[in-house]
């Protein structure tokens, strides 16, 4: 594991990394062959099937892929909330979720839903605070100074730590769900469609924001989506789902120089990009669209 | 990186909280009170013109004498009061405190689930008042009998709500809960019984209301103290004005439980704004 500011292999020979945090020590995702059956009545459905990637520590991986190809599924299964079928998944080399254990949910792996999960009965802090003092590994002394800091440092998010959730807006509270999985430090962050119901106006601007964390505070991520411009912009690496079964159809590099602002979205690069994922993800879509599935997510 | 202002937020979402919290005067509605006046002023002039109907009803005005002459100053018609408040209270917080805890079982346990469910849905749809037979037999005094009654208005509301919360919790509160490392227990009380609250007031609101038109009816057939008796009396010894007397304090009564239940409500939800 390198641990060299600029190294993110597929931006090498880009020299506008230095504002992007050192690459973390842990977070190193090896998924192999995985595949998941779902079996409700008899009749099998293959969600996932033979899905294998390997995402070094505090890369930006997305995932892009029609509705119902399983995205979902795969981040529910790395995050403990279900079970795989076959294959394994690896956390810094040891065993994250195989055949034999029952899922296991932890703080090293902390999911972000499309819908927002804040806790509404919770203030943003209370929110904040909920995984450290749960888990008894901070005083609430401790967790309150590390969570305004926290909050502080993604945006100025402290200046509504007394609000409710429902006095935010959308991309207020989901910017907040962030900072409230990073509190604990988890390893992976698992992004499952969180902009999914924004505007394109407020989406540039989470995006924005997104990306300053992930300066700031430098996680493994995993980043569910089926915009592709939002997965060219985000990540490092986008891997393209087929629908039913879902498997890995393309990955694509994404070479583009971070720090990474809005003015890109217009370059040539990011253009050529966009073309060469669309080519790939539309046949996949148009073969979803055709056999009529619906929505999975 | 430029600060948050840029954001579509709010700029000050704390501080438009507390705007929206303080109610706003609404201006005077001054159609409603012509309207009131005119009910008023059309019930006179109904009972006035004898016309057919209204040969036994009490004009408002010889109404409103008789309360001020004979019942404001009375301490038997506060007792009244009194004893139908108690009611009411007795048995809608009885109901809160059996039903509140039966819901959330019901909806945590699968065989507890199994085993009771079945017995609740049987006895659910039985009207509160067709318990009244049976409760007078049972219950060694009426008073007991009625605070049981008013106690099963409400209670299968209040289990039934509950329970339902508890089904439909937002299962990625409960997967975030557990990703974020609580355990069983702190899941329950700290996800689980906070996301069932505001079903606990759905379920408080209509349990107030049924709670008061079962303690009126039960009184009627049941008692003899209350509001209900005293509305009942009224009209079998064929004093008009006391029917009146006795509907308009169960509406005001109804109304202030009704206060103050949201009131309660209120403070068990900080978070909810409006």
């Amino acid at each position: 594991m390198t641990a060299k500011i600029r190294s993110i292999a597929s931006a090498a020979g880009h020299e506008a990394q230095l504002d992007l945090a050192p690459r973390p020590a842990h977070g190193k995702l090896t998924i192999t062959e995985v595949g998941k059956i779902y079996d409700p009545q008899g009749a099998a459905v293959v969600a996932v099937s033979d899905c294998s990637m390997d995402i070094a520590a505090g890369d930006f991986l997305a995932i892009v892929g029609p509705s119902g190809c399983g995205k979902s599924t795969l981040v529910n299964i790395i995050a403990g909330f279900d079970n795989l079928s076959s294959g394994e998944i690896l956390l810094d080399d040891a065993p994250l979720a195989t055949t034999e254990q029952a899922p296991r949910p932890g703080s090293d792996r902390v999911v972000v839903f499309q819908n927002g999960a804040l806790f509404p009965w919770k203030s943003v802090l209370d929110n904040v605070m909920y995984g450290p003092l749960v888990q008894e590994v901070m005083t609430h002394r401790e967790a309150k100074r590390k969570a305004l800091d926290l909050l502080r440092r993604c945006g100025g998010l402290d200046r509504v730590a007394e609000a409710y959730p429902a006095q935010l807006s959308s991309g207020m509270q989901r910017r907040v769900e962030i900072v409230r999985a990073l509190m604990n430090d988890p390893k992976v962050l698992l992004l499952d469609e969180p902009f999914r119901a924004m505007d394109t106006v407020s989406k540039t601007t989470m995006h924005e924001h997104l990306l300053e964390m992930y300066h700031v505070c430098r996680k493994t991520i995993v980043f569910i989506t089926h915009d592709l411009e939002e997965a060219i912009f985000l990540a490092d690496r986008v891997v393209v789902m087929t629908s039913r079964p879902g498997t890995i159809k393309t990955t694509l590099d994404v070479t583009l120089p971070r720090p990474r602002t809005a003015a890109l979205l217009a370059s040539e690069d990011f253009r050529a990009l966009k073309a060469k994922l669309s080519a790939a993800v539309h046949e996949e879509a148009k073969r979803a669209f055709e056999r009529g599935e619906r929505e999975q997510a | 990186m430029s600060s948050v202002e840029n954001t579509v937020s709010k700029p000050h979402p704390g501080k438009a909280l507390v705007a929206g919290r303080r109610s706003r005067l609404r201006p005077p509605n001054w159609r409603g009170s012509v309207a009131v006046v005119g009910f008023f002023l059309l019930w006179e002039i109904l009972v006035r013109a004898q016309v057919s109907g209204f040969a036994q009803i009490p004009s408002p005005v010889t109404v409103v004498k008789v309360l001020f002459t004979s019942y404001l100053l009375d301490p038997g018609y506060w007792e009244s009061w009194l004893t139908s408040f108690q009611r009411v209270l007795y048995g809608f917080v009885l109901a809160q405190l059996l039903g509140i805890p039966l819901g959330l079982l019901l909806g945590t346990r699968k065989t507890f689930n199994y085993l009771f469910y079945p017995v609740i849905e049987l006895l659910r749809p039985i009207p509160p008042l067709a318990w009244v037979p049976l409760s007078i037999l049972f219950w060694p005094t009426a008073e007991l009998s009625i605070v049981f009654i008013t106690f099963i208005g409400a209670f299968f509301i209040i289990v039934i709500n509950v329970h339902d919360a508890v089904r439909h919790i937002n299962k990625e509160h409960l997967w975030l809960a557990q990703s974020l490392g609580a355990s069983r227990g702190q899941i329950f009380r700290r996800i689980i019984v906070p996301s069932v609250i505001p079903s606990i007031a759905v379920g408080m609101t209509l349990g107030i209301a049924v709670t008061w038109n079962v303690v009126i009816a039960a009184e009627m057939i049941a008692a003899d103290s209350g509001l209900g008796r005293l509305t009942w009396e009224g009209y079998v010894s064929h004093t008009g004005p006391v029917v009146i007397i006795g509907m308009i304090s169960i509406g005001i009564a109804g109304y202030l439980s009704t206060l103050v239940v949201d009131w309660v409500e209120k403070r068990m939800m900080p978070w909810k704004t409006r």
